[in-house]
């Protein structure tokens, strides 16, 4: 970290939180800096999902402080955090299926029609809704073939571009995604990549939660390994091989300060294949 | 990257020939024409006003049911208290009206009232402990029916005030007369029918039944959504107690004790999904019509009333299975 290193848009310090007995984050540290793709891996039980809750606002944390665009924040719960700007596409593709694909991207934010049909009928501006959608999916070069068809309709994939179409579309400051491909195919998973790129692109700053670690190292700029509840490293993926990561997030390697591996298990660091470097 | 071109050529709304052939409304709509046709030609008294008239009060409480039942329905859940929760409002508005306690109007209020606390109650078990809406309601049809049957002492109560009964009145159109309650039955489906296509909460009712969970992560409030859509399906069958009344002229305690599964019929008939997430209210009042013309064009037909219930117990399983087969086909 140099002095001249960007402030990040959204970051945590200390974050605690406890189940009984069962400490689900210990005092883990957070940094996602501006217009880059941040993967978040670790083992099961990491606790990786308590912390992405706990940025999302889905939990609370115990301890420990949350900053959004360099001011203290505190998220009541997921729709504090959205008005707030961050928004999540979730794993299990989080989407009306009979409904269609503006229904969807609006839902919870619908528009009404301007002036006495609006105010006093309620009535939906359905025209400005699927306009407006239209844009935001040509903003992303979402290619479909029609905007009216029910998303039951789609691919698992072409669902998938819709939430996240629908996230960038609200996103302010952040965009989270949980195991976006964990539910698609090879080749829409390569589609869903092509989207967060596309994303980032935009300037959007992108969360990436993900078991795929070729996934990971294709689009990620920083890789943050979480390990027993806190931060065990956050490194480029061009530093360091697959494997590293893995043992890294296993604990068969620890990342010193100056960016080096040193063998913490050496059974299961040779077991992993890697040495220090 | 400009947006003033998109790839999309429909982002106008559907023409209205489209709309009306795809739509899932489009079977139940040609089954109803098509036994309107039949029954055209195969007696003499089916197509006239009149009779038309006859089938819309005949259905209008059932109709009235049906409503409530599909909000609950489009939700995924399923209503079997409807029947006896109108038996119960429409005795508290006889009863209160024919005492005299109260004036008529509050009476009526007090009904609707007593309804909508049933669906609230329903409501409340559904999204809070939470239980299936099939068991919930299943205890609700039992306490109404008890609580109709000692609240009434088994009596049917009659000598109505006007007003209690005003909606059974008849105002002439052409040669026709019609009730008020049959023109207040229409205005309720389309209101419901507006209100489902056209609003926010419409979309989120939809919304709900489709996905529950990804409703929730979307930022709808799920909880209070579920309880007012139980809520207010109580007061429509409030609202169905004042329209049998009206009709009867009396309170029966032993009305309404088959119309939860007849409601059922009719929305099942109309297209509406029991899985919830998808169908319509306009559906539900095409599905109305089909049990009332069939009933109706069977009866002027000779056909014994045992039969006319074989025949729409056929139609609801060819419905569901109709259904069931489209839905396969979509995925």
């Amino acid at each position: 970290m140099t002095a001249t290193a960007p402030s990040p848009v959204l970051q945590a310090r200390g974050l605690v939180k406890r189940y009984g007995h069962v400490t689900a984050i210990d005092g883990a540290d957070f940094d996602l800096l501006p217009g880059e793709v941040l993967a978040v891996i670790g083992d099961n039980g990491a606790g990786k999902t308590s912390l992405i809750k706990a940025l999302t606002g889905a939990l609370v944390p115990d301890a420990g402080e949350i900053r959004l665009n360099g001011e203290p924040i505190q998220f009541s719960g997921p729709q504090s955090a959205r008005s707030h700007g961050i928004e999540t596409v979730y794993q299990d593709l989080a989407v009306a299926a009979s409904m269609d694909i503006a229904s969807n991207m609006f839902l919870g934010r619908e528009l009404r029609r301007p002036g006495l049909l609006g105010n006093a009928f309620r009535m939906l501006d359905k025209k400005r809704m699927r306009q407006e959608a239209a844009e935001h999916m040509a903003d992303l070069k979402i290619g479909l073939r029609s905007l009216t068809q029910a998303v039951e309709t789609l691919s698992g994939g072409q669902r998938q571009a819709v939430a996240v179409a629908r996230a960038v579309a609200w996103a302010r400051s952040v965009v989270v995604m949980d195991e976006p491909t964990a539910a698609l195919g090879v080749k829409e998973s390569g589609q869903v990549l092509d989207l967060i790129r596309r994303v980032r692109d935009k300037g959007m700053p992108v969360v990436l939660i993900s078991h795929n670690m070729p996934h990971v190292f294709e689009i990620a700029d920083r890789i943050h390994v979480h390990r027993l509840g806190r931060r065990a490293a956050v490194i480029k993926p061009s530093d360091y091989s697959m494997a590293e990561v893995v043992a890294i997030m296993t604990g068969a390697l620890t990342v010193d300060d100056a960016g080096g591996t040193v063998v913490a298990d050496s059974d299961a660091a040779k077991a992993a294949g890697v040495q220090a470097n | 990257m400009t947006a003033t071109s998109t790839p999309y050529a429909d982002i106008k709304a559907p023409t209205t020939a489209r709309r009306l052939l795809t739509a899932p409304t489009a079977g139940p709509l040609a089954a109803l024409l098509i036994a309107c046709l039949f029954f055209s030609l195969t007696t003499d008294q089916f197509l006239t006003g009149g009779n038309f008239s006859l089938i819309v009060q005949q259905v209008m409480v059932v109709g009235t049911l049906a409503i409530g039942q599909t909000l609950i329905i489009l939700t995924a859940g399923i209503d079997l208290s409807c029947g006896t929760v109108m038996a119960f409002g429409s005795i508290v508005i006889a009863k209160m009206a024919a005492e005299g306690s109260v004036p008529p109007l509050v009476a009526i209020a007090l009904g609707l009232a007593v309804c909508g606390g049933f669906g609230l109650a329903n409501g409340l078990l559904v999204q809070k402990i939470p239980l299936p809406p099939f068991i919930v309601t299943l205890g609700m049809l039992n306490v109404a029916f008890a609580l109709t049957h000692i609240y009434s002492e088994e009596q049917t109560i009659s000598n109505l005030p006007g007003p209690v009964t005003a909606l059974g009145e008849t105002f002439p159109l052409g040669y026709t007369d019609i009730t008020y309650g049959s023109l207040f039955t229409i205005a309720l489906f389309l209101l419901f029918a507006y209100a489902l296509s056209n609003t926010s909460w419409g979309r989120h009712v939809y919304a709900l039944g489709n996905n529950k969970e990804a409703a929730r992560l979307n930022g709808l409030r799920t909880s209070p959504l579920t309880i007012g859509i139980y809520t207010t399906a109580g007061v429509l069958y409030g609202i169905a107690a004042l329209l049998l009344i009206s009709r009867t002229g009396v309170g029966d305690p032993q009305a309404g004790q088959t119309d939860n599964l007849d409601s059922i019929t009719a929305v099942v008939l109309g297209g509406t999904s029991l899985f919830g997430g998808r169908g319509s209210v306009l559906g539900t009042f095409i599905g109305v019509l089909i049990v009332g013309v069939f009933r109706n064009g069977l009866q002027l037909m000779g056909v014994a009333s045992i039969y006319q219930t074989l025949i729409t117990g056929v139609l609801v399983i060819l419905a569901v299975t109709v259904d069931q087969i489209s839905r396969k086909k979509a995925r």
